[in-house]
Order: structure tokens, then C-alpha cells, then sequence
């Protein structure tokens, strides 16, 4: 365990001392007084390495990485998990815009609300399932392009509003829930959206305990209400654009 | 030669950057140490070519009087300059602008200020009977347009842009920022991408009141240029930002458009946005659109605009540049990253990501209360 006093401290010295730190086995990692430093935890590999941020970090936290769990205890700026492969983010105040671009695996829970395009070109293959949670609302661009994953969209606060523009446009991949339903005909011609049925409940649940465990909420209220499915109308939404059917 | 202005053979300037703000809607006055720390947190958003800043309230003892800053890149452009303000103006004080030379910033123009107001019996008065402010903007364009190695880079009253090639903490420490208090602050750290970096060309730009430090790319400079050039604006430094000063200094002062109108101008809605509203707002919003679609502002942006009402910070219609907000007691900031504003109050009372194109509008009033981003009722 090492705790790290991040005042002043630019963002390359701070990874650097990360990366020395997990080269030489140091498995939990304290940082204090986080206030900018970009690309905390950038490409960092280790299953059981676990970083502890206190302040807010930079831009692309957690960009790249592989396996690690990083815990913000306060918001987080832009580009979380940008190209994420494996590992966890759980980030308990709110996030910046563009959470998980092209993520391709592990999770970004978010207790708070996420700024504009979550999950933008988020993608998945085979046993690789890229998962966002996020606790509050969202801005617009949501989900869009996406190919792939998991992104779960809660509205616990502010739950009435929902007025993000451009919801899942281009989206032809992976799955979407909601667990408030909305005038789908307003938002976007590429997906469809479904009542979420007993199978998708169970496959569901396992991932909204981890997230109530991550935060120490109850998951009751939360798995109480029936979610809404959202998924692509087809793999290739743009396949005629300039050609006819 | 310091490249005042520019010289370079670019059509535009587009550049990445960091901006911030600090305004007090009771006019509580803060040095430039607050602003210096904010933006330096986002040091690595700029690369040296490019730092500055703007301030209001700093000439309390001239607050009636044009404060002229000008850059010269020689003596006798001084002197030419300095003939023509004596034609035309009454020179109240003139002084060096005081700086210090630092390891970091050691290289640079001269310096210089000017409190002054147009004289009503000056040479123009023979062919036509315009306004003080009217006189002051036609005497900026002059200068930049027609004098080699002079640049005015400030212009209103009780306000002031600081501005040079460096990275921001080193121009705050050059122009000694620390020792200059205003109740309102702006910085900007550059990021240029497509020419050199130039002292004239270092954000904020300003004209009379209105200072503007912005962080993206216009797209639409081409038409908003030749549709300013109908005004008689001289865009003399082919930069975008440069448009939007001149773009608000028309319809705000010129057209005497509200400012809230104003900013729907240059981000306007969407159409399909306008035809889902009110009878009375669709009407409004497509007469605007019809008649200032050429001073609609396309491509990525956050900017934050001073004047001498108040300050607003807004993005693009999609929000392609990021701006984050914050407010502590009568204090509101806003600035690229949230770190730069928890690097001056840790905790504030609120913090927000203003929604595209919807602006943060905070003036100076009593009972003022931030404005957050809502939707804007007319």
C-alpha cells in the first residue's frame, strides 16, 4: 500500500509513480489531493491493483487500462475509460463528457450523472462485454454508434427529466436499459424499444448488485421497477444510405 | 519584430485551448492571483503560444475614459500612432504598461497604455457626427488596419486585456497580474494550430467592453467575415475569435439586440428545435435565424464573453468543446476543466456542465442569482 500526495504534482510524475509502484508489486494505491492530472491509470495492467482517488482527476482516467479497479471518490472530468479493455471504474460524484469511448470491456459505474456521449462507439466481442452504469442522467449523444456492450441508464435523481437529444442515434450493437420508459418516438430511428423480460432481468441483476455493492446503496429500489430494453433495428443502419434497398 | 500582427499566410487560425472566468456579482474585487492559479491548472491544454487575460474594474480612477492598450513593434510606429491620438483624442495619462521580465517571458513588444476620450472638436466632426464609441472602434480599425507595428489590443473603459505569446502563469506573472484587482477575470491559454503563435493574436480579444476568450474552431468564418466586412469591421488578424467580438459588438451595441437574443443568434437553435416551439417563439427564433443566418457561428466552441454588464460562457449547439460551471456565495466560475475551478474554491455550492448552446449568463445586479443554463424564456 503506498499513499501518494498528488498537490502540485504534474500528471507524469504521478503515473510514473504508478507504474513504479505496481512494477514493484504494490497492489493499492492512495492518492491525495488529485486536482487535473490527466491520464491517471492510463494502460495500467493488474487484475488486483486498486487505486484510490481522492480529488478530481484529469481527463482520460483510466484510458486504455486493462484489469485494474480504479475508485474516484469525487467527480471526474472528460473521456473516462476512453478505449477501456478490462478492469473497474466506479466514480462517485459525476462525469465529464464522453465516458467509455470505444470502450471494449469492464465496467464504468457511476453514481452521479454523466455529461455528453456515454458509451459513444462503445463496442463488444465475444466474451468481451464493455458495461456502463450510470446512477443519474445523461446529456445527449447517448449511446451513440454504439456496437456493442452494456449501458444501463437509472434516473435516480431528477428522474423526470430526461431531454437529451440525439438518444442512441446510429446505434447498431449491444443493448441498452432504461428504467424509466420514454416517448421512444421522439429520440432516435435506429433502435427499438422493448419491456425488459424475465431473462434480461436476471442477466441484469448481477451487474446492478455489483453496482449497489460498489456504492453501498440498497438495490432494492432499484431492481424493484420494470426496466426498458433498447436495442438496434439493424446491424447496419447506414447500409443504404446512398444505395437503394 | 514581435508579430503583432498577422503576417502569416493562413486563411484562419484555429487553435485547442483552456479558458476560465471568475466573476462577483456584487463587483467584491479579487487580484489576478485567482485566475493565474485556475488557468494553470490547465497548463497542458496550451503549449506556450499563447497566454492572457481580461479584467474589469481594474482603472477605477479613469472608469470614464477609453483605455487604450497598443503593442509597437518599433519606435516610430509609436510615434505615428501617438500623432494620431493627439488629433483625436484627449490624452488624459499615458504610461508604460508596467511588466517584469521574467526567465520565461523576456521577449516582447512594447508596451504601452493611454486613458483617453475623443475630442468633440476632432477632423472627423467636418464629414459625419458619430458617437464616442462609435469614433473609438473606427480609430482601432484604423490603427490596426493602416499603422505597420501597431496593434491596439484593449480599448474599453475600466477594463483591460494582458495578453502575449507564453504559456498563461508566465503573462500573469509579466504584467504582474498579482498586484491588478477586478471583479471580473477571464483567461486563456493557447493552443494554436494552424500559424505560429503572435502577441496580437493571444486571447482575449477585445473591442470597446467586450472581451472574448475561446476555445474551438469557426467553421463559418468565411461568411461571418464577409458579413462583418458590410459593417465595416477590419478583421486584421484572420482569427476566429476575432469574428465573435466583432459579431456581438454589432448586434448587441449596434443592433441593440438583448444579449440573451444576441447569443441565440450566434448558437442558434436547430430548426427542427424551432419547430417544435410556441407560435410566438418560432416566430422569433426563424425571424432571427433569416436575418442573422450569417452571423451564426457553425463548428466546435466554448467561449467566455466579457462586457461590462456581466459575463457569459457558452458552447456550441452540440458541445463539442467542454465547459463546466461552478458558484460559491456571489462568486460564479467557469472554465474548460473542473480542476481549474477547485484549484480556487475546493467547494463550491453548486457545480454544472451548461448544456450545448445554452449559455451561463451572470450580471452584475443586487439580488443576482447564476443563471443555470436553463431553457431561455423570453
Amino acid at each position: 500500500m503506498i499513499t501518494i500526495d498528488a498537490a502540485g504534482m504534474h500528471y507524469k510524475e504521478l503515473n510514473r509513480l504508478i507504474r513504479e509502484g505496481i512494477e514493484k508489486g504494490i497492489r493499492k494505491f492512495f492518492l491525495e489531493n488529485v486536482n487535473g492530472q490527466y491520464y491517471i491509470g492510463d494502460g495500467i495492467k493488474g487484475d488486483d491493483v486498486v487505486i484510490n482517488i481522492n480529488g478530481i482527476p484529469g481527463n482520460d482516467l483510466g484510458a486504455f487500462m486493462d484489469g485494474p479497479t480504479l475508485i474516484a471518490n469525487n467527480n471526474v472530468q472528460d473521456n473516462v475509460g476512453n478505449t477501456m479493455n478490462a478492469g473497474k471504474i466506479l466514480i462517485k460524484g459525476d462525469a465529464g463528457d464522453v465516458v467509455g469511448y470505444g470502450m471494449r470491456g469492464g465496467k464504468i459505474y457511476i453514481l452521479g450523472n454523466a455529461g455528453y456521449r456515454v458509451g459513444i462507439h462503445m463496442k463488444g466481442y465475444n466474451e468481451q462485454l464493455p458495461i456502463i452504469i450510470i446512477g443519474g442522467k445523461v446529456g445527449s449523444f447517448f449511446a451513440e454508434y454504439m456496437a456493442g456492450g452494456i449501458i444501463v441508464l437509472l434516473g435516480l435523481n431528477d428522474s423526470d427529466e430526461f431531454d437529451s437529444e440525439y438518444f442512441a442515434s446510429g446505434m447498431h450493437g449491444g443493448t441498452i436499459y432504461l428504467r424509466k420508459k420514454i416517448d421512444f418516438s421522439k429520440y432516435s430511428k435506429d433502435v427499438e424499444l422493448y419491456e425488459a423480460d424475465e431473462n434480461d432481468m436476471n442477466f441484469l441483476k448481477k451487474y446492478l448488485i455489483d453496482y449497489t455493492d460498489s456504492f453501498n446503496i440498497s438495490s432494492e429500489e432499484i431492481t424493484a421497477k420494470p426496466f426498458y430494453k433498447i436495442v438496434p433495428s439493424s446491424a447496419r443502419p447506414y447500409a443504404h444510405l446512398y444505395t437503394s434497398a | 519584430m514581435f508579430r503583432i500582427k498577422n503576417k502569416f499566410n493562413a486563411e484562419r487560425d484555429i487553435s485547442g485551448c483552456g479558458l476560465c472566468g471568475i466573476i462577483n456579482a456584487k463587483k467584491v474585487k479579487t487580484n489576478g492571483g485567482d485566475i493565474k492559479r485556475a488557468i494553470s491548472v490547465e497548463h497542458d491544454r496550451g503549449n506556450g503560444l499563447g497566454g492572457g487575460f481580461a479584467v474589469y474594474g481594474n482603472y477605477p480612477d479613469y472608469a470614464e475614459l477609453y483605455a487604450f492598450h497598443i503593442m509597437y513593434d518599433n519606435l516610430p510606429a509609436k510615434a505615428d500612432v501617438e500623432e494620431y491620438l493627439k488629433n483625436n483624442f484627449i490624452i488624459e495619462k499615458e504610461e508604460p504598461i508596467p511588466t517584469f521580465r521574467t526567465s520565461k517571458i523576456y521577449d516582447h513588444p512594447y508596451l504601452h497604455r493611454y486613458f483617453i476620450k475623443p475630442k468633440s472638436d476632432r477632423p472627423d466632426k467636418l464629414f459625419h457626427e458619430l458617437g464616442d464609441d462609435d469614433f473609438v472602434v473606427n480609430s482601432v480599425m484604423l490603427i490596426n488596419q493602416n499603422y505597420d507595428g501597431a496593434y491596439v489590443f484593449s480599448s474599453g473603459k475600466n477594463m483591460g486585456a494582458f495578453k502575449g505569446v507564453g504559456y498563461p502563469e508566465d503573462i500573469a506573472d509579466f504584467y504582474k497580474l498579482e498586484e491588478i484587482e477586478g471583479y471580473m477575470w477571464t483567461a486563456h491559454n493557447r493552443f494554436p494550430t494552424n500559424t505560429p503563435g503572435w502577441w496580437g493574436g493571444a486571447h482575449p480579444f477585445t473591442l470597446l467592453d467586450w472581451s472574448i476568450v475561446h476555445n474551438g474552431e469557426i467553421s463559418s468564418y468565411g461568411i461571418n467575415k464577409r458579413y462583418l466586412e458590410m459593417y465595416k469591421y477590419n478583421l486584421a488578424l484572420r482569427t476566429d475569435t476575432e469574428v465573435i467580438t466583432y459579431i456581438l459588438d454589432l448586434l448587441i451595441r449596434k443592433h441593440k439586440l438583448p444579449v440573451r437574443l444576441a447569443l441565440t443568434v450566434l448558437a442558434s437553435p436547430f430548426y427542427q428545435k424551432i419547430d417544435k416551439m410556441d407560435d410566438d417563439k418560432k416566430e422569433l427564433f426563424t425571424a432571427l435565424r433569416q436575418i442573422y443566418g450569417s452571423a451564426l457561428l457553425n463548428g466546435p466552441f466554448a467561449i467566455v464573453f466579457g462586457y461590462s454588464n456581466g459575463m457569459v460562457a457558452m458552447n456550441d449547439r452540440i458541445k463539442l468543446r467542454p465547459l463546466v460551471a461552478a458558484a460559491m456565495g456571489d462568486f460564479t466560475y467557469v472554465a474548460s476543466e473542473e480542476a481549474a475551478i477547485r484549484a480556487v474554491c475546493p467547494s463550491p455550492d453548486i457545480v454544472w456542465s451548461p448544456k450545448a448552446g445554452e449559455p451561463v449568463i451572470v450580471e452584475f445586479e443586487e439580488k443576482n442569482i447564476p443563471q443555470k443554463g436553463g431553457l431561455i424564456s423570453l
